[in-house]
């Protein structure tokens, strides 16, 4: 920070017109203090296992394997996030993607519906499912909690009467690609995968020029920018991070077609969370429902709204589940509830709602799916697994309790 | 209390029951108390005034120990014996008791439990009710409570649980009472009754120190009043001679310690009196009728007819309970109780408000009296809370232009005079009359043709109190229509062209500004009709 002489004889601080670059990232990283803790916490966990597996940690293909491995809850804990932020929560998730991915196995398996028409009909039903809760919650007025206890009991039952209490096997190659597949690879052979070194050009160009289209709006409107400097080591970093993630990717059988989904979910819910009116609307009901209400929020349809977006989630989910397993089994998605709820709260939701992004579900998502593969690789048994991610949890949470008492006091 | 020593001779010949020497309180970034002192008699009434931010009530947490010993600079002195309270259980112990604005007592448990709570009467863990009941029944005829001890905290009035608070106090064995603010949220009845009892209790030998906006009530009631400015002591001043004589310091003495100016006027010059020319008629209700929520046969506003004018500022006076609250409520949305009958016209043109986002749509603003609850999202910064209601208005093709948002904010957070460092400031950490800013700064971003303000000015400080009367009035002058609900009289009379008053739900009174009086206004709010 710059300190420069300062007057001493006025009483009141005149507030500096612009402030320095110090103050900006402070004030930037004290506003977001869970998220960047978390960020933080994640880099160091993976540098951790990276050095305790001998490097397999970020081999090409165990990357790919951790992106399938995960995606699943990755899906529910954003949709998961968005509820809680909402001041709700959903418990019914892992049943609702079981019965799911059941119905799409029957649809495929015994009816040889095509696959895609399955998939269209599934997160019609997950929107259906979520429909069926959001009413009892949000126009009926019964807590989430209940509504979505009793979600829970009801699509398990749903899914051991739909499977007769057996496994349906197998799917269709196209839907199996949902969450084992890769983009397809094509021109000249070269050391890498061709299509993935294309996507992640694409992505820097368009991270740079919404950098720029920024910075130059907020320039417009004279709002404080980072300096010059700082702002192009930020690109850099950026632009450092993907292009080491695309070339890992690219050397092995490149995009995973389930990271393709994950990375749309992550930028359409995160505008929507972000710059869309009904996003906005999520965290001021979340936040104050009464201010919300009294502010001309329309709290029941944005409830409504949030479980639906769920149930269509948890429907992705279950079948992104079943093409991993290639199979609709009535024990799927078991405990999946739990592991999204928790990558939400280390993700940075708040108990009380109002607070949370969707990126912070996923940031959330990866720090228990790194401790999961890291633990497996390095051979720590799941009864020990189950323990370490118990107390990352309390830590998450209880660092952000520590954390804004010490700020509030 | 002698009354042949004069207070200037009592004060040098009785040793203080407190005495608070150079307190300095730094939080990371702020000085909130600087080199304060503060010293209180026995069996006084001692006042402390100040804007909001002067540092009241760290000060009070720094002697109840909120602030506990070793986070503060400075030294207190209790009963002549320098002390350090870790805690706030430690403070009580010595006798000290805070009370705080917002109450703590938990609406579920019934009088008496609260009043013991944390000091139950108890042998071994187990809690004799008896004992327990006995107690809170003389605790309560001690302040005048006219309850069952069995009662649910829940099912009594503010004012009812306010001198459950005090009561409370009064069982840990208090020496020194603080109140904060502890007639923000009663009525006339109820803060006159309240007054009377720190008066009572001050004849039984109990200090009181009192936190208070409402000058005249420490006019009224305080042998000397401490004046904090910018977390510093500015002045401590003897109200009266002895406890029995009338007040010798005027309000605006006060007024001229607090705000570091005189301010000749607590009203800004209203650019322009609408008188016969105002516009023409904004809004106008005829026979609005709303039911309880619950009990559906009472009527807490009964066939209420009135009208505002383009450019015209009219009040609304009304004792608690006389239903003003419940009206704008109800026309704005329905947000309150069950509607029976009555029609709402802007600009001459029947409408619906059956729902919010209606009475927005028909360019009606509700500025909510209980700014936390109904009117802001704490958790939130000031750029959101400021376009939550306009969002429509920021938006693209369903995307929010968060720049053109931050804009907008930063227009009114220099125009409003919001103090924060940024509008990404979250609003819990504003204080009051900043916050009230921000919820005004809402509503005029949603561009109403009227704007009903519900008690604007409630529990703010008189420097942000005259900047909101001074964006009121250029409401009214760029032709918007204001219905000001206030339950302060000098304020309506100050601001007002006309006032409606209320009783019981019905409208029993419109009184020109010209005829307008406190004593006017004060008979027609307790005209009783029934």
């Amino acid at each position: 920070m710059t300190t420069t002489t300062t007057r001493s004889s006025a009483p009141s601080p005149a507030p500096s017109p612009a402030r320095s670059a110090g103050e900006l990232l402070l004030a930037g990283l004290r506003n977001n203090m869970r998220q960047y803790g978390m960020l933080v916490a994640l880099a160091l966990i993976v540098v951790l296992f990276q050095i305790w597996t001998d490097g397999t940690l970020l081999l090409p293909n165990n990357v790919s394997n951790l992106v399938q491995q995960n995606s699943y809850i990755l899906i529910l804990a954003m949709g998961m996030m968005i509820v809680i932020i909402a001041g709700h929560i959903d418990l019914s998730v892992g049943s609702l993607a079981a019965f799911v991915g059941a119905l799409a196995a029957v649809m495929m398996v015994k009816h040889d519906m095509p696959w895609a028409l399955a998939l269209v009909l599934s997160l019609l039903i997950g929107a259906a499912a979520g429909a069926w809760q959001g009413f009892w919650i949000a126009y009926v007025g019964i807590p989430s909690f209940i509504v979505t206890l009793a979600g829970m009991l009801l699509f398990r039952g749903a899914t051991q009467i739909v499977l007769e209490g057996q496994s349906i096997a197998p799917f269709p190659k196209g839907f199996q690609n949902i969450a084992q597949g890769f983009i397809p690879e094509m021109g000249p052979y070269t050391q890498y995968h061709n299509p993935t070194l294309l996507i992640g050009l694409a992505v820097v160009a368009v991270i740079l020029f919404q950098e720029w289209r920024d910075r130059r709006r907020q320039t417009a409107y004279e709002l404080d920018v980072l300096p010059f400097n700082l702002w192009l080591l930020k690109c850099a970093a950026i632009v450092a991070a993907v292009v080491a993630f695309t070339l890992t990717l690219a050397s092995y059988h490149g995009v995973p077609v389930v990271l393709l989904i994950l990375c749309a979910l992550l930028i359409g819910l995160g505008f929507v969370m972000r710059n869309a009116v009904v996003g906005r609307h999520v965290y001021a009901l979340g936040g104050n429902k009464a201010a919300a209400k009294l502010s001309g929020v329309k709290d029941k349809r944005v409830t409504f709204l949030v479980f639906v977006n769920m149930g269509v989630l948890a429907a992705l989910a279950g079948c992104v589940y079943a093409a991993r397993l290639n199979a609709g089994t009535p024990q799927a998605g078991i405990n999946f509830e739990l592991e999204a709820i928790a990558a939400a709260f280390i993700g940075g939701a708040s108990m009380s709602g109002g607070v949370g992004t969707v990126l912070g579900a996923i940031i959330g998502g990866l720090v228990l799916g790194v401790l999961n593969n890291g633990m497996s690789l390095v051979g720590i048994g799941t009864d020990y697994q189950q323990v370490i991610k118990g107390l990352v949890l309390l830590a998450a949470v209880g660092f952000d309790v520590w954390n804004k008492r010490k700020v509030g006091s | 209390m002698t009354a042949a020593t004069t207070g200037a001779q009592e004060a040098q010949a009785v040793r203080p029951i407190l005495e608070m020497r150079s307190i300095t309180k730094t939080f990371p970034g702020v000085k909130a108390l600087s080199d304060v002192h503060l010293t209180v008699r026995p069996g006084e009434i001692h006042a402390i005034c100040g804007e909001n931010g002067a540092g009241k009530s760290t000060l009070m947490k720094v002697l109840s120990g909120v602030h506990g010993h070793g986070s503060y600079e400075g030294e207190i002195l209790f009963e002549g014996e320098p002390v350090a309270f870790r805690d706030i259980r430690a403070s009580e112990k010595r006798g000290i008791v805070i009370i705080h604005q917002e109450l703590a007592l938990v609406p579920y448990l019934s009088i008496a439990e609260n009043i013991f709570l944390g000091n139950e009467h108890a042998t071994r863990g187990v809690i004799s009710w008896n004992e327990t009941l006995r107690s809170a029944d003389r605790l309560m005829k001690r302040v005048g409570l006219p309850e069952k001890p069995q009662t649910r905290v829940a099912d009594i009035g503010v004012g009812k649980q306010q001198l459950v608070e005090i009561a409370k106090a009064l069982s840990k064995e208090v020496k020194l009472l603080i109140l904060d603010e502890p007639t923000a949220a009663l009525n006339d009845e109820d803060s006159g009754k309240l007054l009377q009892l720190i008066l009572e209790l001050r004849e039984q030998g109990i200090a009181s120190i009192i936190i208070s906006h409402k000058l005249n009530e420490i006019r009224h009631i305080a042998d000397s009043v401490t004046i904090l400015r910018d977390g510093r002591t500015i002045e401590t001043l003897p109200v009266r001679e002895t406890p029995s004589a009338e007040p010798e310091l005027s309000e605006d003495r006060i007024i001229r310690g607090m705000v570091g100016r005189d301010l000749d006027n607590r009203f800004p010059d209203r650019t322009h009196y609408a008188g016969e020319d105002a516009g023409e008629t904004a809004l106008s209700v005829t026979g609005w009728t709303v039911r309880h929520p619950i009990d559906h046969q009472r009527k807490v506003v009964d066939d209420v007819s009135l009208e505002v004018r383009r450019g015209e500022i009219v009040g609304i006076a009304g004792l608690m309970g006389a239903g003003r609250t419940e009206l704008a409520m109800n026309i704005f949305g329905r947000s309150y109780g069950i509607h029976d009958g009555g029609t709402v016209a802007v600009n001459g043109r029947e409408v619906q408000t059956r729902t919010v986002p209606d009475a927005v749509g028909h360019g009606i603003a509700y500025v909510t009296e209980d700014r936390k609850t109904y009117g802001l999202n704490l958790i939130d910064n000031i750029n959101r809370n400021i376009s939550l209601a306009s969002l429509p208005g920021f938006t693209r093709r369903g995307v929010v232009d968060e720049h053109e948002e931050r804009r907008v904010a930063e227009h009114f957070r220099k125009s409003m005079n919001i103090k924060a460092p940024t509008v990404f400031e979250q609003v819990q950490r504003l204080s009051g009359g900043n916050q009230q800013k921000v919820v005004l700064s809402k509503w005029i971003h949603a561009g109403p043709e009227v704007l009903i303000l519900d008690e604007p000015t409630r529990g703010i400080d008189i420097g942000a109190k005259y900047e909101i009367y001074t964006v009121i009035d250029e409401l009214a002058a760029q032709g918007k229509a204001v219905l000001f609900i206030s339950s302060e009289l000098p304020e309506l009379l100050g601001m007002c062209d006309r006032i409606y008053t209320m009783a019981a739900g019905r409208l029993t009174g419109e009184i020109a500004r010209e005829d307008a009086t406190q004593e006017v206004l004060m008979r027609h709010m307790t005209m009783d009709r029934s």
